[in-house]
């Protein structure tokens, strides 16, 4: 094993670090049970070790560390607590870390709860004096408004007193007097004695409020609202409600009960009021006077609270980012198997073959650090179960590698296409968006974002921005390429520049009357890179172009399909799979060459001599009738033959990639397990362990249907796959031939449209569209539409080749990841 | 309609039923049940339930937890699940999710009616009702002496103002009238429910009946056992029993005249889908009947999710969520008061 890994990257060429995942190891970790926590978090700092869980059985309040867990959820419960409350004062916690770092969880556990009382009780302080605050306030309302309903139903009583006498003094009859004598010397001893009851009501209940009064009392009230225009703060519930202030007039005990339960009902805070004005303004002058006073204590109460919040702002952070640690720490602590002893901790973890002497070092440290007597025991276990995969990258590789991780990780120690995706991706990517001036503007724009890479990195970003931040080195590869071939395709915003030298073509004469009929004559050297200027323009550019990049998109296709299934090789050699070798890797690059390695050898042929000949025919009469003479199409002598040859071994290697594997597999199988009729022992090495259940492979039966019908399946889809996989990579062509008919349409009938009215007005609106247009459509929706395409390319016609992608990532303990988990 | 339901559900019921399938998902299964009913305190309860979906709602409480705190929270998940769902729901289905809620209703109302018959607290009260019952003059009903007075004032303006014409009378109210209103309008209201969900038509109706007459058949057997020797007339009892599902009309009139539970067994064997409750149960026992029948109603619930393009599965998962909150509280009950040998006794598993 420890050949076969070396021999990975060795040997002949420097070390490929991203070509194959990092070799792994299963490790076991002995830990004294005294320095366990101390070991567990030097392991998170280092962050090159995933734990793997020995409990899983185990429900989470069953494990060793479940007490502490609930203690640092209690913490973080308190943190939330208080940082809500900050959030509330508007008080932000600063990020500058004071350096007294106070590293004992006891003591900060304590330190919590006091803050917590205290913040719990300055609130419930501050809650009861603005509770009597806003009762003050709402009974002050309640003086004022109800004070004007009286006064007002006093001068208009007053005013209706005053009618009456001037009647009754006009209109002297023999009755009158009389009668109003009666009456006024009868009503003082039958008037009931009116109760009644002011208070305030909220504004969206009072219509029910008053419905409901009538029904109780069938009728026998008087209701007087008024509303209050500012918003009132509620003393039950603290929030600002609309609210009306009501006086109601009842008469009789059963009706003032009624009345009072339903006040009860409609949340209506009744208050106590006086039918005389000198007391009414006593009382108010008196709610004054407490009203102020009040709110200097509140006020005070506040600066209290702020000063408290303040205090835990400055160190919120960091108890923070301990309390996410330990939280860590002890559900890592979890995962670990308790002896039988109870006098240490067994871990077992995946770790990266390099990181070995780090591990190692931690643990001394620990064990050094926390006093202990004896260190912990590591030490590497054999295993069959698949290891994780870990790629190294960069800031640069990373987001590659994140395109390939998408459809699938790569299986442990497989050929790894990230490495070719770095080049190919954004090539194939530029050959869609060819225009240099594009490419120039999207340039700029990464650019901006690599510039300022430290500053956006600690930032929090919104989530397109931070998609495309991730991605700033893709898309800068992306913006050279695209410039390489606009300049290829020689187009700058769809119009071509004599950058490299003049046009190799001229007109034939001053007049240029021939030059759409007979054609130009050329003058001087074929033009030293890219496409001609002169074709921008010319009736035949559409033709040219289109058959220029069709069998460009087929050349490129076919190389990279070829490189597909050589890594297939890598990979059959890598993992000493000889039969891969021989009927599946040499089958495949006869029968995809043979056919389309020829094709793109004809393609080659034909722009080397100028031949007219019509490839498509050949082709298709290479399947339909190969014994025909070619005629006009010869490209080369003995094509007839080479193509019957080429043809017949195309024909051979569909059953020799579908036939002999299986067999072979099957003989393979027979040859290993003859004789086995016992089981072998169980190593003692392996009894030690707790977890035996992963090492049953190795007897696994051997289906053969199954593995005919998976062969077949195989075959089928690669025969189908070179037709439709080549086809496919004419989208390279598609792609890049809407791109320049897009940009040429903007350019051609907007800008130079606006520019022909040869007024500024129509310039300025041509232009402001036209730059809408290349920004919103060309850089912002064909950059997506061929990142796509290509995204496509490269994980079917590329990877279907080799790519088994079915492995696991391998997610360290680490304290650096810790943040964007839990946010 | 019938059969075409299909085509047109999900223009507009298409995405709640989504979102209710969703919900379903997050119910407690069996194994999340024995981790629970392994709990040593409270906080592990909590600590156990922050890993499912109620672990928002529980993460800030702080640690000296009750009972009345779990199931608080779990009802809170509920009702806002419910508004969520009653904010999108457009007609009919929005009248159908108000229809899950009167029985709630009519529950509140009683609650507060006995409860201030028996001079109690009316904020008291309020906090005990269940928050999908709650209407805006709810408090009111303190006010009212008699039935009469119960409707003119308050439950005129409510929804459950049409089923209260079979019980006004004049009378004063008292704990037994309380319960003979609560059984009329409850059967008023399934009746009433059932009529609707006739009236949507398709699967709807088929499920919802199937439903609402286990729904009814299950109050019949109650009302029944709990008027077996008091002074409650057998015409009265008769008057009770809905017009509907498996037992009308010829189970009710054998009922009606039941003297004891075995009376009442032996009409219920005679209908083959109750006959495996009751088959359960040792004769003269009526203690586990209420775990039996809900057994059978979550059995029944469940099955209410294996069809698409009806309403059925909006009532099926607010009665399953409830009968996980009444777990729940069974569970943290007996964990709080170290009883945990009965634990099994009520809890019902959903999956």
């Amino acid at each position: 094993m420890a050949e076969l890994q070396s021999g990975g990257g060795g040997g002949c060429c420097p070390p490929m670090d991203l070509f194959r995942s990092e070799p792994m190891q299963l490790v076991q970790i002995i830990i004294p049970i005294e320095s366990a926590h101390l070991t567990v978090s030097y392991l998170g700092e280092l962050g090159l070790l995933q734990f793997k869980d020995l409990n899983s059985e185990k429900s989470p309040f069953q494990r060793t560390y479940a007490a502490q867990i609930k203690k640092c959820a209690e913490m973080a419960r308190k943190l939330r607590f208080f940082k809500e409350q900050m959030l509330k004062a508007g008080i932000l916690s600063s990020v500058k870390s004071t350096t007294r770092a106070d590293n004992n969880t006891d003591d900060l556990e304590v330190k919590l709860g006091d803050l917590e009382a205290e913040l719990v009780e300055i609130n419930a302080n501050g809650d009861k004096l603005q509770r009597a605050h806003s009762e003050l306030v709402e009974y002050k309302l309640v003086l004022q408004k109800a004070g004007e309903f009286f006064s007002s139903a006093l001068t208009s009583a007053a005013a209706q007193q005053r009618e009456m006498e001037s009647q009754q003094t006009g209109e002297m009859t023999i009755e009158t007097p009389l009668l109003t004598d009666k009456e006024m010397s009868a009503d003082p001893s039958k008037q009931i004695k009116l109760g009644f009851i002011a208070g305030l009501v909220p504004r969206e209940k009072s219509m029910s409020f008053e419905r409901m009064l009538f029904r109780a009392t069938r009728g026998n009230v008087f209701l007087r609202q008024a509303v209050v225009d500012e918003p009132v703060v509620d003393p039950v519930s603290g929030e600002k409600m609309e609210k009306n202030v009501f006086v109601v007039f009842y008469s009789g005990e059963r009706a003032k009960n009624k009345i009072l339960k339903i006040c009860d009902a409609f949340g209506a805070n009744r208050y106590p009021f006086n039918e005389e004005f000198d007391k009414q303004a006593q009382a108010i002058s008196e709610v004054s006077g407490r009203l102020s006073e009040l709110k200097t204590t509140i006020d005070a109460g506040l600066l209290h609270r702020g000063n408290l919040l303040q205090t835990i702002g400055d160190q919120f952070e960091q108890w923070n980012l301990l309390v996410k640690k330990e939280k860590s720490i002890y559900h890592t602590l979890n995962m670990l198997s308790l002896d039988v002893t109870k006098k240490c901790l067994v871990g077992e973890g995946w770790s990266p073959v390099f990181a070995t002497k780090q591990i190692q070092d931690a643990l001394e440290r620990a064990a050094f650090d926390s006093n202990s007597q004896v260190g912990a025991i590591f030490q590497v276990l054999h295993t069959k179960e698949s290891p994780p995969t870990y790629f190294r990258t960069n800031k640069f590789t990373s987001a590659f590698q994140e395109i390939v991780d998408a459809y699938g990780v790569a299986k442990y120690r497989e050929a790894n296409p990230g490495v070719f995706t770095i080049v190919t991706f954004p090539f194939l990517f530029a050959v869609m968006f060819g225009d240099w001036g594009h490419g120039i503007c999207l340039l700029l724009g990464t650019l901006v974002l690599i510039v300022r890479e430290k500053k956006l990195a600690s930032q929090k970003l919104d989530d397109i921005t931070d998609m495309t931040f991730g991605g700033r080195y893709v898309i800068l590869m992306m913006a050279l390429f695209s410039i390489y071939t606009g300049l290829i395709y020689n187009e700058f915003f769809s119009v071509p520049f004599e950058i490299f030298s003049h046009s190799a073509y001229a007109c034939r004469d001053l007049s240029c009357s021939e030059a759409t009929t007979v054609g130009l004559i050329k003058v001087r050297d074929t033009y030293p890179f890219g496409v001609d200027p002169v074709w921008h323009g010319s009736r035949s550019e559409l033709p040219f172009l289109n058959s220029l990049k069709m069998k460009m998109s087929i050349l490129l296709g076919v190389a990279q399909m070829n490189l597909g299934i050589i890594l297939s090789y890598f990979n059959a050699t890598f993992f000493r799979i000889g039969v891969n070798i021989w009927c599946q890797f040499i089958p495949q690059i006869i029968f995809l060459n043979s056919l389309f390695g020829y094709l793109s050898l004809l393609i080659i042929l034909k722009w080397i001599t100028g031949s007219q000949a019509d490839l498509y025919h050949v082709m298709i009469y290479m399947f339909l009738s190969p014994t025909d003479e070619l005629g006009d199409n010869q490209l080369f002598p003995g094509q007839k033959t080479a193509q019957l040859v080429l043809l017949l071994l195309a024909f051979v290697s569909v059953p020799w990639m579908l036939l002999p594997k299986p067999f072979i597999l099957k003989m393979q199988h027979q040859g290993r397990h003859q004789g086995q009729s016992y089981e072998p022992l169980q190593s003692t090495d392996e009894s030690l362990q707790p977890d035996t259940n992963h090492d049953s492979h190795g007897h696994e039966e051997f289906e053969f249907s199954e593995v005919f019908v998976h062969q077949m399946i195989h075959t089928i889809e690669f025969v189908l796959g070179a037709v439709s996989n080549t086809a496919s990579y004419l989208r390279l062509w598609a792609l890049s031939l809407a791109h320049s008919e897009l940009s040429s349409v903007f350019y051609e009938k907007v800008l130079l449209l606006a520019w022909g009215y040869n007024n500024i007005l129509i310039l300025i609106v041509g232009i402001i569209v036209f730059i809408f247009a290349t920004v919103g459509v060309l850089l912002v929706m064909e950059t997506l539409s061929a990142f796509l395409h290509a995204l496509r390319l490269h994980w079917v016609e590329f990877q279907n080749k080799f790519y088994e992608g079915d492995g696991y990532k391998f997610s360290p303990f680490s304290f650096a990841l810790l943040d964007d988990e839990d946010e | 309609m019938y059969g075409f339901e299909a085509m047109t559900f999900n223009i507009h019921g298409g995405y709640l039923e989504a979102i209710v399938r969703g919900y379903r998902a997050g119910l407690l299964t069996a194994a999340d049940y024995n981790n629970l009913c392994q709990c040593e305190t409270l906080d592990d309860i909590k600590m156990h339930l922050s890993a499912t979906e109620y672990g928002p709602y529980l993460q800030n409480e702080p640690s000296p937890l009750h009972t009345t705190t779990i199931v608080e929270k779990c009802t809170l998940k509920l009702v806002d699940e419910y508004k969520h769902m009653l904010c999108q729901a457009t007609e009919p289905l929005s009248t159908f999710l108000e229809y899950i809620t009167y029985g709630h209703m009519i529950d509140n109302v009683v609650l507060i009616v006995t409860g201030t018959l028996h001079e109690r607290d009316v904020q008291e009260l309020l906090e005990k009702c269940h928050p999908l019952g709650m209407f805006d003059s709810i408090a009111t009903l303190a006010v009212a002496q008699n039935m009469r007075e119960l409707y003119r004032l308050v439950l005129v303006d409510t929804p459950l103002a049409p089923y209260f014409s079979e019980c006004i009378t004049s009378e004063d109210l008292d704990d037994m009238n309380i319960e003979i209103m609560r059984n009329t309008l409850y059967k008023a209201y399934l009746e009433d429910f059932y009529k609707f969900c006739q009236k949507l038509g398709g699967a709807t109706a088929e499920i919802m009946s199937d439903l609402l007459a286990f729904e009814a058949d299950r109050r019949a057997v109650n009302i029944t056992i709990n008027s077996i020797g008091t002074e409650l007339t057998r015409d009265d009892r008769r008057k009770l029993y809905s017009n509907f599902g498996l037992l009308y009309p010829y189970g009710h009139e054998e009922l009606a005249v039941c003297e004891d539970i075995d009376q009442v067994r032996g009409v219920m064997e005679k209908y083959p889908p109750y006959q495996s409750i009751f088959s359960k149960l040792s004769y003269g026992e009526s203690q586990m009947l209420d775990k039996a029948f809900y057994e059978e109603e979550v059995k029944r619930l469940c099955l209410a999710f294996e069809q698409q393009f009806h309403y059925g599965v909006f009532f099926a998962y607010m009665r399953l969520r409830e009968q996980e909150i009444r777990n729940l509280m069974w569970i943290s009950e007996c964990v709080a008061q170290n009883q945990k040998s009965r634990v099994h006794d009520s809890v019902v598993f959903i999956f």
